[in-house]
């Protein structure tokens, strides 16, 4: 009867060469404060130089979400102490974004869903705190280093949108190339607003939850938050506005500040930077320039591949996939095949691992050989799950293997008909009762026939030779 | 003091002669510094790196090499102004150790025209005041009258220039920092252009008014120097792409130029000695040619508050660095974060540091944003407009600097609010970024030194020399030489 209303902002970092306001490379890890500069630590007198590349991609995203981008924008200055935080304040902005409005769509229940997007800023990351023994340390390689800032409207309404609408949200943005979505890096990161209400009356006091380093904590979290609401409303207690954060293995949240303790950030525009004038042409260049994301490679692949409406959207789901997909069709023409195999057999595979940057580690180039052995017929199809286990992680030939190995199939007709008809005759009652019908035995003569070869025979053909032998 | 009391661009005729070798002249220099201690004009002298740079420039000029524009010629900066290796200390106890990691590109610019920096300058602590009294390492003092201030923020290089330590000095002027200290010493200071000079390496005051800029014992001193140290940098997205021209070729003729005076600047509090100099200057230059204009800035008179409002919402912001955790004071006692930063900005900031930044907190705080802050932009917009349309009549503006000579030391500094309406006249050119630069036009009957401030429209410091020289060439007897 409570209605749960959700709204998401999404910190995303961006991959560029070097960082949002200085030179320094914009990488993750490395030995502490490696990669830091007389801006990234504040030194006195230390300048912040905007990254053009940073817009950029910020607009890349603005666009791909269908944002209007703001030709006249401004950085601002949010202003809080912090040892992370080495200027006390994080250039922001507030007043003049990047890219506004926007949308995503999910499909909920096989119907479209609108989710709408309030904004795009880019900002800079923050540096990172290390506990140790010996006390607390800063490593400042982390910060400037470029982020946008997603900001939802509230039109989530359950755990299962809001996870739809980040796996939507990471697969744009892989696909653009301009973040690699990493959530267990920091390099994809997600603080959840919510509230309750019921129908017909205004949106509840909302909380807003951190720490939630997975799509799973981010789902856990959510029915956890929405739950705990439930309770308090209907113990009669007011829902208290404040900052939760989420411990993903106790499986709960716990609140950090509330309002009371909530900071005034004092923004004002950051008169070290000045204001960013995007041009008319610009965009429209990056628009025109915009990478095929996931819905667009799935119509070609209709289109042009001839795949199904299904298999093409399970294969762009992830653009790595895709790239994959594209990369070993290149080398072997077969895309309904080659789709077949990839997923199935190789999604199979991937399930089996349990790790969150999944990786199809068999060359591109390796695969498209294995499949075309297979297409071939010159191996089997359990030669070739042996195969695809046997190669993953490696660099290993399949041509090479298959005959080192001998595993190549038997497809000599001939010399297979000499062992079956040998088979036949000393086996005639089974003959008899296959020409009566029971197609039971035919099993029966493949698994002879498999036995007599080592398991090579080709057992179409087996089947084939079996049923002309019998007329 | 055959040496000591040249001009720059005199002893740059010598050095470029053989006449002295920068060696010479740097020891000399150092020597008079030494004489002249009492006036505190330095917080540290770079002797080693001085004699070496000198020793240097002395064996590229015998090899012929070709030299920089300040080749030899012993030059002070300002203590904002990081130069790698040095401590640059901002006279602020926070970072009275604080050794700089890096070069700023205005000091930079000076190594690369092959200039001797011989030591970096007393101030106000950030930049905040306008007596130099509020240096953690005591006063300087005002060489004509050791019982005045030199003026401030920049005070220790007026007071270096003036005492003849050096031939030219860096200062920076965010409401008169650099025009006001020279206009108590009886020296040329210039504040450029918002733009015209890189600000980065300069620890920030107020980003959006800190201009970089010089103090000389010429108007053609500041030419050479402004020359050296302007132009585009990659590290200061503010800087501009504007054309650097050839500063230091002045043209002599102001005929037909014109003049503007507002009589918002000529008010009753204006001293009568400054007044009668004041009017001298404008009759001499209605002599030599120049048209006289009346002019109207209505909204001068809200300058002061417009830049206390946005110059400490921005300091509250630049300094908001200075905590404890990488550099500068860091308390010995804490009992968590939250009192590690309390209690090192407690001890390493000085009163008057304090003060503009609960005031740019107080500003910038939801709820006082809007009244303040914002409204604070609005009314610089219309000062913009109105300076606009005054040189849409005129070449420059014409006004005292101050409305009185150097103060007396003590005399305001328990006073913030008389203190701050020192810089009423130069305030509002930070205000609207145009350049500006004060020359000694007269003296009172103590000997105490007046200014005259000179205001040009935006990039046209050209203006400024052209009507400076004049002056100067035909008015010895107001010079500091």
């Amino acid at each position: 009867m409570y209605k749960v209303v959700i709204g998401l902002e999404v910190h995303s970092e961006l991959k560029t060469e070097t960082k949002c306001f200085c030179s320094c490379e914009n990488k993750f890890g490395g030995e502490p404060n490696t990669r830091c500069c007389p801006v990234c630590t504040a030194m006195p007198g230390a300048l912040p130089v905007l990254n053009k590349k940073a817009v950029e991609y910020a607009i890349k995203a603005g666009l791909s979400v269908g944002c209007r981008i703001n030709e006249y924008s401004v950085f601002e200055r949010k202003n809080y102490f912090y040892p992370d935080l080495a200027k006390a304040y994080q250039i922001s902005q507030l007043e003049y974004p990047l890219c506004v409005g926007g949308h995503v769509d999910i499909e909920v229940d096989g119907k479209k869903k609108t989710i709408r997007l309030d904004r795009i800023h880019l900002e800079e990351d923050a540096g990172k705190l290390i506990h140790s023994p010996n006390g607390t340390m800063v490593d400042y390689n982390r910060a400037g280093v470029p982020l946008i800032e997603i900001v939802s409207m509230p039109d989530i309404e359950s755990a299962e949108e809001a996870v739809l609408y980040l796996q939507k949200l990471r697969a744009t943005l892989l696909y653009l190339g301009v973040s690699d979505c990493k959530m267990q890096e920091g390099s994809l990161r997600c603080d959840v607003n919510l509230s309750l209400h019921k129908e017909g009356e205004p949106f509840g006091t909302r909380t807003e939850m951190k720490n939630l380093n997975s799509f799973r904590a981010v789902y856990r979290a959510i029915k956890y938050e929405a739950k705990r609401q439930e309770e308090e409303l209907e113990a009669g207690r007011e829902i208290v506005q404040e900052t939760r954060r989420w411990d993903d293995n106790a499986g709960k949240s716990y609140s950090m500040r509330s309002k009371e303790d909530a900071q005034d950030y004092r923004y004002f525009p950051d008169p070290d930077i000045v204001p960013i004038i995007v041009r008319k042409d610009y965009i429209e260049k990056i628009q025109k320039d915009l990478p095929k994301l996931a819905y667009q490679r799935a119509e070609e692949y209709v289109k042009n591949l001839g795949l199904t409406e299904q298999d093409a959207l399970l294969l762009t789901n992830e653009k790595y996939v895709s790239d994959y997909f594209d990369q070993v069709i290149k080398e072997f023409n077969e895309p309904k095949f080659v789709c077949n195999w990839i997923l199935g057999e190789v999604f199979k595979k991937l399930n089996t691992l349990d790790n969150e940057e999944i990786e199809i580690l068999i060359s591109p180039k390796n695969m498209a050989k294995l499949l075309k052995l297979y297409h071939a017929q010159t191996i089997g199809q359990n030669v070739a799950r042996k195969l695809l286990d046997e190669l993953w992680g490696t660099d290993d030939d399949p041509e090479i293997i298959v005959k080192e190995k001998g595993l190549a199939q038997n497809n000599d007709a001939k010399g297979l008909e000499e062992i079956i008809k040998n088979i036949m005759q000393n086996n005639q009652k089974a003959v008899e009762e296959l020409k009566n019908g029971n197609q039971k035995t035919m099993a029966f003569f493949v698994g002879q026939a498999m036995k007599a070869t080592s398991g090579k025979a080709n057992p179409k053909l087996v089947n084939e030779i079996v049923q002309k032998l019998i007329k | 003091m055959d040496y000591l009391n040249k001009s720059l661009f005199e002893i740059k005729e010598l050095l470029e002669s053989g006449k002295i070798s920068s060696v010479e002249l740097t020891k000399m220099c150092l020597e008079q510094i030494k004489h002249t201690q009492n006036i505190n004009a330095l917080i540290s002298v770079c002797e080693d790196f001085a004699l070496k740079t000198a020793k240097r420039v002395d064996e590229d000029r015998k090899n012929g090499k070709k030299l920089g524009a300040l080749a030899g010629i012993p030059i002070v900066i300002k203590d904002n102004i990081n130069l790698k290796g040095t401590k640059t200390t901002c006279a602020s106890k926070f970072l009275e150790n604080f050794v700089s990691p890096y070069t700023a590109t205005c000091a930079q610019k000076l190594i690369d025209a092959d200039a001797v920096i011989i030591g970096k300058a007393n101030m106000d602590e950030f930049a905040m005041g306008s007596s130099n009294e509020n240096s953690a390492f005591g006063a300087a003092l005002n060489p004509k009258n050791t019982m005045c201030v030199p003026g401030g923020s920049s005070g220790g290089s007026a007071a270096s220039v003036s005492a003849y330590q050096c031939f030219g000095a860096l200062g920076t002027d965010t409401g008169g920092s650099i025009r006001e200290p020279a206009s108590f010493c009886g020296v040329v200071g210039l504040k450029p252009t918002y733009g015209r000079v890189s600000r980065y390496g300069v620890v920030a005051f107020a980003s959006s008014l800190d201009q970089v800029g010089t103090l000389t014992r010429s108007v053609k001193d500041s030419a050479i120097m402004l020359e050296v140290i302007s132009g585009q940098d990659k590290n200061d997205m503010t800087s501009s792409a504007e054309k650097v021209p050839n500063f230091s070729n002045i043209k002599s003729d102001i005929k037909g130029l014109k003049i503007g005076i507002a009589k918002e600047f000529f008010n009753e509090n204006l001293n009568e000695e400054v007044k009668k100099s004041l009017d001298d200057a404008i009759s001499f230059y209605k002599k030599n040619g120049a048209e006289l204009v009346d002019i109207s800035l209505p909204s001068l008179d809200k300058a002061l508050a417009v830049y206390y409002i946005i110059s400490s919402a921005e300091a509250a912001s630049n300094l908001a660095r200075f905590d404890g955790v990488r550099y500068g004071v860091r308390a010995q006692k804490f009992s968590d974060i939250n009192d590690l930063y309390f209690k090192s900005r407690s001890q390493g900031f000085g009163g008057e540091v304090k003060r503009r930044i609960m005031l740019g907190n107080y500003v910038l705080s939801s709820g006082y944003f809007d009244a303040f802050y914002r409204k604070a932009k609005k009314a610089q917009k219309v000062l913009k407009q109105e300076f606009s349309a005054a040189f849409s009549k005129c070449d420059v503006i014409i006004s005292p600097t101050t409305a009185n000579v150097a103060f007396k030391i003590g005399e305001k500094s328990s006073d913030p609010l008389s203190m701050y309406l020192t810089d009423i006249f130069t305030v509002p050119i930070n205000i609207v970024g145009v350049p500006a630069m004060s020359i000694p036009c007269g003296k009172n009957k103590d000997g105490l030194p007046i200014g005259m401030q000179l205001i040009a429209k935006q990039w046209n410091e050209e203006m400024l020399f052209r009507f400076g020289e004049i002056f100067e060439k035909n008015h010895k007897e107001a010079k500091n030489v």
